[in-house]
């Protein structure tokens, strides 16, 4: 653990009772970036996340209270940018990402100069395992944002994200706390920032349960509705889109 | 009318005096039992004046100053309600705040523990 920066990027997971998985991510997150520095934001787990991150090599930002997964989020964003970090991956913590992508989402930040990069399920197709619900929320979303954004996202759910030091300034200020992916890229768009998506597999959670059940679902819908227009409103004019 | 206006004094005074004491007893701060305060004071008001009903009956179109009554009654609760949910926003954001700077200064002050160590 130190207050330094060492290398450009950091590589941050936001976990939240994630005990059967955490280790199995930052193994392999320590495989496919050797000698990355991992950041684990644990979001007041009730279990053993905590403990487990940090048997497995990882540096933990322990949260006294649960934020949820916006403010854990951001929480680890705000540190990257104390520390100094150029580039942040964000990687969540119940494995559905695979982090051999990471090394192709850098180098993509680095080489397109685009704020954000977005690890995406559909840009070459769909995917294999959405359920049908999910896949017609993410339809849903994408047909609002693509007059929105001034150009498609294939996959706005997506938490499998990197964002270089301009984003992560702007994120460390102001980051949707509640289902945080879909109003992040309509606060990137306030700023005119650029984002590209990268073809990634997701793969299904290692252990635990997914956050959005089937109850929530609507709740989800109607809040990121909401979430996006609010943000819309703060929109400085519509000049120079893009 | 007269009945429903009596309960509204009543209803009025009895806010008047749970506020009064829960600010004494420190449950409620002094600053958020304003508004509680005022809404008692406007429904005490509007209870006791039944001119002051009749113009507002008039001014609304209504045919019943019971209706214009409970419209005051709606009206003063949801501006108390909007200030408090505007107060709930402003401590949930410090709240949060307040909770990332603390895990980030036990994270420096770990770390600086362990680069010392």
């Amino acid at each position: 653990m130190s207050t330094e920066r060492s290398g450009d990027f950091l590589v941050l997971i936001p976990a939240f009772n994630e005990e059967g998985a955490i280790g199995q991510v930052i193994g392999e997150v320590k495989a496919a970036v050797p000698g990355a520095r991992t950041l684990v934001v644990d979001d007041c787990s009730q279990d053993a996340t905590r403990d487990r991150a940090a048997q497995a090599g990882a540096e933990v930002l322990s949260l006294p209270y649960h934020l949820g997964l916006g403010g854990c989020v951001q929480a680890g964003y705000k540190l990257a940018y104390e520390l100094g970090y150029d580039y942040v991956i964000r990687v969540d913590g119940d494995g559905q990402h695979d982090p051999a992508n990471i090394p192709a989402m850098l180098a993509a930040l680095r080489e397109s100069g685009c704020e954000m990069v977005i690890g995406s399920r559909y840009v070459n197709g769909p995917a294999g395992h959405t359920s049908p619900a999910r896949g017609l929320g993410i339809r849903l979303f994408r047909w609002i944002l693509r007059p929105i954004l001034g150009r498609p996202v294939h996959d706005p759910t997506s938490g499998f994200v990197g964002v270089n030091r301009a984003a992560l300034g702007v994120f460390s200020r102001s980051f949707p706390l509640e289902y945080p992916e879909i109003e992040a890229l309509v606060v990137l768009q306030r700023k005119r920032f650029q984002f590209r998506e990268i073809p990634c597999v997701m793969r299904p959670r290692v252990a635990g349960r997914s956050s959005i059940t089937a109850f929530k679902s609507l709740y989800y819908v109607i809040h990121v509705l909401l979430g996006v227009f609010v943000n819309i409103l703060k929109f400085e004019g519509r000049r120079a889109r893009g | 009318m007269e009945r429903l206006q009596l309960t509204m004094t009543v209803l009025s005074l009895v806010l008047m005096f749970l506020v009064l004491y829960s600010v004494r007893r420190a449950h409620i701060r002094v600053e958020y039992s304003v508004s509680w305060l005022g809404a008692a004071l406007a429904l005490l008001l509007v209870s006791r004046s039944r001119a002051l009903l009749e113009w507002l009956n008039g001014y609304l179109g209504l045919h019943e100053p019971a209706v214009a009554l409970m419209m005051v009654v709606f009206g003063v609760f949801l501006v108390v309600f909007y200030r408090f949910s505007v107060i709930i926003s402003d401590l949930k954001d410090s709240n949060i705040a307040l909770t990332q700077r603390l895990a980030i200064l036990e994270y420096r002050m770990r770390a600086e523990r362990e680069t010392g160590a």
